[in-house]
């Protein structure tokens, strides 16, 4: 097979990691904290809508932009919750999650070489994916002592470079790091001043335990005609599976995203689209996940703090970015012997840059019972590194 | 609702260590409020729940009573209400608005003793106007709670 594969696909994915993934997925009865998603079901209404829309016949395509019945309930959501207005008919669209609206985003805009800044760390998808388009990655790491936040110097220095792009992720995947609206708005300031479009991942928007959310494009009316805003239905309503995101962004970036996707994807399944729109009307179990969330997290931070781990209390997403600096191995070490010694899974820092390899990002996306069970077997395994 | 009590209904046996590290309230503060829930009533009982379908050599069986009475000046449902609920065989009793006024759930060792209940006990009291009975044939969900086989989330264990 040599010469088939192209080089720049070939070169893209980090060592190690796949292999770690599939050692744990090799394995049975894993106590797994290293899980991207919630250990919820999606609410039955949502899932009920889903059968009957079977049964009512809905079986075929739909307008490349998806049903304007979701695309219209997404717009007065959006106009609710953010006060942000957006044109049903030419400024959404809907995408098979939100990874096919990021990689939308950035084969619309991208021309080959342009520049891309990604906040390391960092989602893997964002580097892979402007990498596979031909773009190049500017990498900003971001650092524990800050908060995992924007140094707005350094970003300053970036933007020098003329970047095309500039991916965020808030709240944050690994971190769990989600900025206040004055954050938000420092980091525009300096962005403003150039082209320099705005992808602003926030499909943990509804995974916020401090504070309340700010959308990206809502900082000012500029912010919003610069900002491809992404969302989905994957973490606020436990429907990874049903794989139904959306973009929101000026008409003539729609047009352009809508221009591959009709020919990539045609539209996203029918029948996600139809359970989607009900799922909108689920807001009390959004609220009651959230809340089981936020009861994980603090004690976990609490058991990880007490074990020796160097962490800040996340705000969002339901992750910990804990720093294992303090026991003197390397990430990918500890977590293959975790798994191999107690049968824990977490993912190793490395992961998510090449930085990051004295941290682990441990998922509290499971029940209080596995949480627990964990902290034990943790606590079991630092007794030997020591 | 306090969000201690939310806890307690999901789980009673939470121990007091856990519950400081969910809800961030010292034991100190816990151990008051709940103190204060129980003496307010708020706290009934700790209850276990316990699917006796899955219990081997458990005989008993559940009935669900709906009874007709004729109310009485000043007092209304009350005391008729009273009169009924303090029977033992009657573990749960409800004022219903619709077609009859009272619902009971009765449980017995068997089909013979639920209806010696009825025809000796309920019926012969005089404010009785009518009793329909429906035996249980199973349960599927009680108190929120299903109690057939549960969903089970099929994530896979290790993704990005």
């Amino acid at each position: 097979m040599k010469n088939t594969i192209a080089k720049h696909i070939e070169k893209v994915a980090p060592s190690g990691i796949r292999e770690f993934f599939d050692l744990v997925l090799g394995m049975p009865d894993v106590i797994s904290l290293g899980v991207g998603e919630p250990d919820f079901i999606a609410p039955w209404r949502a899932r009920e809508r889903a059968i009957t829309a079977l049964e009512e016949g809905f079986t075929s395509y739909t307008s490349n932009k998806g049903l304007f019945v979701l695309r219209q309930s997404i717009a007065n959501f959006l106009e609710k919750k953010h006060a942000l207005s957006y044109n049903p008919d030419t400024e959404i669209l809907i995408t098979v999650g939100v990874s096919e609206g990021l990689d939308l985003a950035l084969r619309a805009i991208l021309e080959p070489r342009d520049k891309v800044i990604v906040i390391s760390p960092y989602f893997v998808a964002y580097p892979a994916l402007t990498e596979i388009i031909g773009g190049r990655v500017l990498y900003l790491p971001t650092r524990e002592e800050e908060g995992f936040k924007i140094d707005v110097k350094k970003l300053q220095a970036l933007m020098s470079q003329q970047p095309k792009a500039i991916i965020l992720n808030n709240p944050s995947n690994p971190t769990g790091t989600a900025y206040t609206r004055g954050e938000l708005q420092r980091i525009w300031n300096v962005i403003k001043r150039k082209e320099t479009i705005v992808i602003s991942d926030e499909v943990y928007e509804e995974l916020m335990y401090e504070g309340r959310h700010t959308c990206f494009a809502s900082l000012d009316k500029k912010a919003q005609e610069r900002t491809i805003l992404l969302n989905g239905f994957s973490k606020a309503y436990a429907m990874t599976g049903f794989r139904i995101g959306y973009a929101c962004a000026h008409e003539q970036i729609i047009a352009a995203m809508t221009k591959v996707h009709s020919f990539s994807m045609m539209c996203a399944s029918v029948i996600s689209q139809v359970a989607a729109n009900e799922a909108l009307k689920a807001q009390k179990e959004v609220v009651q996940m959230r809340l089981d969330y936020k009861r994980r997290r603090d004690f976990m931070v609490r058991e990880l703090k007490r074990l020796g781990f160097s962490l800040d209390r996340p705000q969002g997403a339901f992750y910990c970015f804990a720093s294992i600096k303090n026991f003197k191995i390397n990430s990918m070490d500890f977590a293959k012997r975790l798994l191999f010694e107690e049968k824990v899974a977490v993912v190793p820092g490395r992961a998510f840059g090449k930085e990051y390899d004295s941290y682990i990002r441990i998922s509290y996306a499971t029940s209080l019972d596995e949480l627990k069970q964990a902290v034990i077997a943790i606590e079991k395994f630092l007794k030997k590194l020591q | 609702m306090d969000e201690i009590l939310e806890i307690l209904e999901a789980n009673a046996r939470i121990s007091l260590e856990d519950l400081e590290k969910l809800t961030g309230k010292s034991k100190k503060e816990l151990e008051k409020s709940i103190a204060q829930y129980e003496k307010k009533g708020v706290i009934i009982k700790y209850k276990t729940m316990i699917n006796k379908a899955k219990i081997k050599n458990e005989n008993g069986i559940i009935a669900l009573i709906e009874v007709r009475v004729s109310p009485q000046k000043d007092v209304g449902f009350d005391l008729v209400a009273e009169r009924i609920y303090k029977f033992p065989e009657v573990k749960t009793c409800y004022l219903i608005s619709g077609t009859y006024d009272l619902l009971l759930i009765v449980e017995g060792k068997n089909m013979h003793t639920v209806a010696g209940f009825v025809s000796e006990k309920l019926s012969p009291l005089s404010t009785v106007k009518g009793t329909v009975t429906h035996f249980m044939l199973k349960k599927y969900k009680e108190d929120g709670i299903i109690l057939t086989q549960g969903e089970k989330n099929k994530r896979l264990a290790i993704t990005y």
